[in-house]
């Protein structure tokens, strides 16, 4: 059992969400609930969860939780429930959980047909990706890892762009400063500490901006996330931190990779509020990180988010996750999936019905489609890029080294071959390849 | 107009025009705010510009470079200070993983206009981790610019020139020549990143060093003068870029050469430099380049730092042994 020392750490069950009425309400079916996300019956005194550094005299029992009938409390105030977000929200988030659901399943299939190097699949935790982008305005920005591709696409990017990184033509594919998302980071946590710099520019120059931080259980053990909470308190920056907790970082499961009571704990040492919200919920998440997001853009500096999912396929194609993990595991998290939650409880509250979910379905099949043709689109490279971006004007050493590259395709072109020998349009190097381990221009 | 200035003031003076110059440049880092740094390069900073633009941060490298690649993503240009050379390695994942790579990623949409500086080298009698000669590591990253100035009139138009740069800027200060003094001429032409300088003319064999080795050379020159010997003096300044037409022409015109720097010799930015004059200059050699570096060991206590570092009787012995006879 991990210590959770009464007095001094609240408790950290889930958030509950309560309805216009004030009962409480939840997406998942009454045999899907995990016994640590039981709403407790009404009337009974809620448990409390966030963690707000400057009240030391709330208790692990939740003893000044509020009514249950009173109004959402603001974020970090402790009485630990949340108002259900109004439909026309959830039925986004639905639609976008559809497409990201529709993007992993596609992004995964294109691995094994060999489009992409690689692909780490969001499955299972599409209710955080989508939830992430979307309670972002415009103006802010989002900061994923290499797992949130999802969450860019929710943000907007071209899905085909979105995948340049995996499907190694290049580093990074879309245009950083047109969306407000930073390219995905593939060194755990180095991210962060990014965030935080954008947001005090941010702060400095008297933007709302607010900057959103995706990282996982794993990264959480990264220095540089200890550093980047450290440094966002301090400067009070406007950053929500989510932490996707999908259970595992590759192989190793949580229990060894902290000895807290949970990860929403850790923004306690650095005097940041933590909450902690079930990740398979959008209606929670879209609460509890639309409030993060309000608190931040309104002065009220950082705010740490853990959500609770599940990394339902490997860690990547590449990953074998039966030598970790029980199939009965996997297939209790998968009766809590996040898309079937949601889904059930609109369907059932009328707020969609079969032809809304078609559409939905139409537009993720063709945002598939699109992704699919994208990929399958030779890219014809050219070899001076290599140089081109290594500094703002290249140095003579590089200029020296495209020669060498230039001479080089020049001299392997095949016989009877007398393109110009220009150097964008070297033969060989200039032709449609697959990427850097096909020269073969299969693709 | 001309001013005596120490490099510790030349480099306070042109923090503090850049500052006035571009309201983007922000100076951040541990105790450079009130305190002005440990060595006072940052000193009245706060004071005249406010807290906004030349604040301290915790005490975490790592943190201090990755907000500062935040910052230049939104449209700052940060310039951080590192307290000590041996200091700034919890910050290597962040400057070689994403300083250095942020431009070549995003194909020159997000550049990264900073200035890391570290104060560096030896020679000061520092205890442990306050004298690494930590240059080759950042060299040898695609995606830095790497300079170190050797006095006064070079500290103040290379940092200026740094801030002035798209790209980011290791600005390696060397510790041991912060308090001399020097006329500095503020008003001329910042000289570009890239080039290095004749220090000193000479016909027999050139010298090439840089940073806290140049006044070393410049000393073995005067005594080889005395001796009736020429020797030339390259301030290399940029080591990357690495100016190859000028140390190259320098060293075709002596025949003969000697790269002088304090850090360890083994895969270093010396045996680099011996190596590119080798390649460029063999028709040229009357003698294989030699290399005298600090030795192969880690950075020694105060009491036996002189065994370590190069001095002019170690470079003068290099320069005997560069093949003279028949010459």
């Amino acid at each position: 059992m991990r210590p959770d020392p009464e007095g001094l750490l609240p408790a950290t069950e889930p958030v509950t969400l309560i309805d216009s009425d004030g009962a409480p309400v939840t997406t998942a079916r009454a045999a899907d609930v995990p016994p640590e996300a039981a709403v407790p019956p009404a009337g009974v005194g809620p448990q409390t969860q966030a963690l707000d550094p400057a009240d030391h005299s709330r208790t692990a029992t939740g003893a000044q939780a509020g009514p249950v009938s009173h109004p959402a409390p603001p974020y970090g105030a402790g009485a630990g429930y949340w108002q259900l977000p109004p439909g026309p929200a959830l039925v986004a988030a639905l639609r976008g959980m559809i497409a990201a659901r529709r993007f992993n399943d596609q992004a995964y299939a294109l691995v094994r047909q060999g489009r992409l190097a690689v692909y780490p699949s969001s499955h299972g935790q599409e209710a955080c990706q989508v939830a992430a982008a979307q309670v972002l305005s415009d103006g802010d920005w989002l900061f994923p890892t290499y797992r949130d591709t999802a969450a860019v696409v929710a943000r907007g990017v071209d899905p085909g762009e979105t995948l340049t990184l995996l499907s190694g033509e290049w580093h990074h594919g879309w245009d950083v400063h047109a969306h407000h998302v930073a390219p995905l980071t593939t060194p755990l946590a180095t991210q962060l500490p990014h965030a935080v710099g954008v947001a005090h520019a941010a702060r400095l120059r008297g933007e709302d901006t607010v900057v959103l931080a995706l990282c996982g259980d794993g990264g959480t053990s990264e220095g540089d996330f200890h550093e980047a909470l450290n440094f966002a308190a301090v400067l009070h920056a406007p950053v929500v931190f989510l932490v996707q907790n999908n259970t595992f970082a590759i192989s190793v499961p949580l229990s060894r990779q902290t000895a807290a009571p949970s990860l929403a704990h850790k923004g306690a040492g650095y005097g940041i509020p933590g909450e902690r919200v079930d990740g398979n919920d959008a209606a929670a998440l879209l609460a509890v990180l639309g409030a993060a997001v309000d608190a931040a853009r309104a002065g009220g500096g950082p705010r740490l988010v853990e959500a609770h999912t599940y990394r339902i396929q490997a860690h990547t194609n590449a990953d074998d996750a039966t030598r970790y993990r029980e199939d009965d595991e996997v297939a209790a998290w998968s009766r809590r999936d996040p898309v079937d939650r949601l889904r059930t409880f609109l369907t059932e509250r009328g707020d969609i019905d079969e032809a809304d979910l078609a559409a939905f379905a139409d537009d993720a099949e063709r945002m598939a489609a699109r992704l699919r043709e994208e990929l399958a689109t030779d890219v014809r490279h050219d070899p001076s890029e290599l140089f081109e971006h290594v500094y703002a004007t290249p140095t003579p050493q590089l200029r020296e080294q495209l020669a060498m590259l230039t001479d080089e395709a020049i001299r392997d072109r095949p016989a009877g071959d007398t393109a110009p020998p220009a150097r964008a349009e070297a033969a060989g190097l200039a032709a449609p390849t697959t990427g850097t381990s096909d020269p073969g221009g299969a693709r | 107009m001309n001013e005596k200035l120490t490099m510790a003031q030349a480099l306070n003076r042109a923090l503090r025009d850049a500052m006035t110059a571009d309201e983007s440049v922000s100076v951040f880092g541990e105790d450079v705010g009130r305190l002005g740094g440990v060595f006072r390069i940052t000193d009245g900073l706060t004071a005249e510009f406010g807290e906004d633009r030349c604040f301290d941060t915790p005490l975490a490298e790592a943190g201090i470079v990755g907000l500062a690649v935040g910052m230049a993503m939104n449209g700052m240009r940060p310039v951080v200070e590192m307290q000590f050379d041996a200091f700034s390695y919890p910050a290597f994942e962040q400057i070689t993983s994403h300083v250095a790579k942020m431009r070549n990623r995003t194909r020159g949409q997000v550049p990264m206009p900073m200035v890391i500086r570290v104060p560096f080298a030896g020679g000061i009698g520092g205890v442990e981790h306050h004298s690494d000669s930590s240059e080759a590591y950042f060299a040898h990253t695609p995606g830095l610019h790497v300079v170190t100035p050797s006095e006064p009139a070079d500290a103040y138009g290379l940092l200026r020139a740094a801030i002035a740069s798209d790209d980011p800027v290791v600005f390696l200060e060397p510790k041991k020549l912060y308090f001399g003094a020097d006329e500095v001429d503020l008003d001329l032409p910042v000289a570009p990143i890239g080039r290095a300088v004749v220090r000193r003319p000479g016909t027999d064999a050139t010298l090439i060093a840089y940073g806290p080795s140049v006044p070393v050379a410049l000393d073995a020159a005067a005594a080889a003068a005395a001796e009736g010997r020429s020797l030339q003096v390259v301030d290399v300044r940029s080591l990357q870029p690495f100016d190859d037409e000028t140390v190259s022409r320098a060293v075709r015109s002596t025949g003969r050469a000697v790269v002088v720097a304090e850090a360890p010799g083994f895969v270093s930015v010396a045996s680099e430099i011996a190596a590119r004059v080798t390649e460029r200059c063999w028709d040229a050699l009357a003698a294989p380049v030699a290399r005298v570096t600090g030795l192969d060991i880690p950075y020694p206590p105060p009491k036996l730092e002189h065994l370590h570092l190069p001095d002019v009787d170690r470079v003068l012995d290099a320069v005997d042994d560069l093949r003279w006879e028949g010459a």
